[in-house]
């Protein structure tokens, strides 16, 4: 008797509008190396270049065109781009914008132009910093030698010139994600004066550094791929990808996870990229098991 | 067709705003008036709020997801909260304003209509609950985009459109001179250190819609007084006197909640 092998049909998936572009205007240059990373990004990881400033502009016009509602720029670290002041203005002009960083780069005079650009434009302006831990121990063993204070640091800067970033947790440590991961980064936060606490917590993704950040075991199993009849009408709403693209130097792609994922690229223009999706990674599987929105 | 027209949204069993809205509204010669949904939560006596939007003539009533989740004895509001602090006041009030509500009323939300259509002076007019395409999508101020209005409008036949669910109020003119407005909420203040709440008044009079917020004030201390006898959160309580919101805080932007105190 023949065994047969069960065969993967991946769900497919329609771009029901684009709600949210990504622009990937680092790449995957980073002034850190943290062990999580999902793309793998560090000083010297140049698969991704950072984007020229005429690549930003295209995309946020051709986004324009399809009624986008807000920008998301991210990397790498944003704020190692020599125009990421130009390109905040640009996204700034037709929508709301969320920039992702580290923190550590924000120094005083960076902090007031943020805030001021916070209180001048008449849309969002909105920084998500990373932070792994409520302690040196805890974020650090993640992120990066000292990078607890850096990274505090640069928070204390921007609640100094009146910003309230939110602070982005990936659930590395499982417990952080609970209540008491919670109450412990709301008390860490409000004794560095931040009044009114912002969180947003994140799963991990097992591929790029993270899948190696534990030897051989951390990558995804055979089984965690999703299936077509996994997906209701709610799940395929609830996918970001559903609403979401990116673009990097490089061309677009269904969302930020995927970027260094061999054959999710879709072409070289946000237009390309207009167009149903099969969500066969096993990436995918985390974002509709956990939820996972990449969006704040 | 008349000439002025009252829209409000949230009235979230505050059947103490709901009158003096309704007594505003008529006493300044609006000809119809809208509710875009969400009749419970957050107040108290959510069966106080039926007798004032059943059965009268000039109001027409429309589900939020607060009605249809109550309609449909679900077991929560499907506010679309992401925050477990925000959940869990929300949950408090949800199973309040279930355990109070009546059948009778129960089944009246169960079988609003979800979206209102019409025509006004030529223009095709739309009236929704979060958005047109969500019934629990939150349309803030600071986090739409032009484009996106835009795009609202093209893919759901409108030059107006009314949303509410954010409970605060908001008006845009895009340069094509189409509009979109959120009515904002009667039940609760507009996070604003204001103890009064806002309607919309459209007046239809002139060449194009003229869009005004009209503040309301009631007797937000009865209010406050009987949600604590009912053993509501202090958090509401205080709410209702003080104008800022202390819960339902994390889904606010960033420019949004920088105006709060909390």
């Amino acid at each position: 008797m023949t065994a047969i092998e069960p065969v993967h049909t991946p769900p497919t998936l329609d771009l029901q509008h684009l709600d949210t572009l990504w622009l990937q205007v680092t790449g995957t240059l980073c002034n850190l190396a943290c062990l999580h990373c999902f793309i793998s990004c560090g000083p010297k990881n140049d698969s991704h270049e950072f984007m020229e400033l005429s690549q930003v502009q295209e995309a946020i016009n051709d986004a324009v065109a399809q009624g986008v509602k807000e920008f998301y720029f991210t990397g790498g670290e944003p704020f190692m781009h020599p125009e990421i002041r130009e390109m905040i203005d640009a996204a700034l002009a037709h929508g709301p914008l969320t920039i992702l960083t580290n923190g550590i780069l924000i120094d005083d005079d960076l902090a007031r132009w943020l805030a001021d650009r916070f209180h001048q434009s008449r849309y969002s302006l909105d920084l998500r910093v990373s932070l792994d831990g409520t302690t040196p121990a805890e974020n650090d063993v993640i992120r990066g030698r000292n990078t607890f204070e850096k990274i505090l640091a640069g928070v204390d800067r921007l609640v100094a010139a009146g910003l309230n970033p939110v602070i982005t947790v990936t659930t590395c440590h499982a417990e952080l994600g609970g209540a008491e991961g919670r109450a412990r980064f709301f008390d860490l936060l409000q004794s560095r004066g931040m009044d009114k606490p912002r969180l947003k917590f994140l799963s991990p993704f097992k591929i790029g550094r993270e899948e190696r950040r534990h030897g051989g075991d951390g990558g995804y199993q055979p089984y965690e791929l999703l299936r077509e009849s996994d997906l209701d009408d709610d799940a395929r709403d609830a996918l970001q990808c559903s609403s979401c693209r990116m673009v990097t130097s490089k061309g677009s792609y269904p969302c930020p996870i995927l970027i260094e994922v061999e054959d999710a690229r879709m072409g070289d223009t946000l237009d390309d990229a207009l167009k149903p999706i099969e969500l066969n990674h096993p990436a995918c599987y985390t974002c509709f098991v956990e939820g996972v929105t990449c969006r704040t | 067709m008349p000439d002025l027209i009252a829209l409000f949204g949230g009235v979230y069993n505050n059947y103490l705003s709901l009158k003096a809205t309704l007594d505003d509204a008529r006493r300044r010669g609006a000809h119809e008036i809208y509710c875009l949904g969400d009749m419970g939560g957050f107040g108290p006596h959510p069966d106080r709020v039926f007798p004032l939007l059943r059965d009268a003539k000039d109001l027409f009533v429309m589900q939020g997801n607060y009605d249809h989740s109550i309609g449909h004895r679900l077991d929560d509001c499907a506010c679309g909260y992401t925050d477990p602090r925000d959940n869990h006041f929300a949950q408090v009030s949800y199973d309040y304003t279930l355990a109070h509500t009546a059948d009778e009323h129960k089944d009246w939300l169960r079988d609003l209509p979800t979206h209102f259509r019409r025509q006004w002076r030529g223009r095709d007019v739309l009236l929704a609950h979060g958005s047109p395409r969500r019934v629990n999508e939150f349309l803030w101020e600071s986090t739409c985009s032009d484009a996106f209005l835009a795009h609202l409008l093209d893919a759901h036949g409108a030059d107006l459109l009314f949303v509410t669910h954010t409970g605060i109020p908001w008006h845009r003119r895009l340069p094509d001179g189409r509009q979109v407005i959120n009515v904002g909420a009667i039940g609760r203040p507009a996070n604003d250190g204001r103890t009064s709440v806002d309607y919309a008044l459209v007046d239809l009079s002139g060449d194009e819609p003229s869009v005004t917020f009209c503040p309301v004030s009631y007797d937000h201390h009865r209010l406050a007084n009987e949600m604590r006898e009912e053993g509501l959160p202090e958090e509401f309580a205080e709410t209702i006197l003080t104008g800022w919101w202390t819960t339902c805080l994390e889904i606010l932007p960033a420019k949004e909640r920088h105006r709060g105190r909390y």
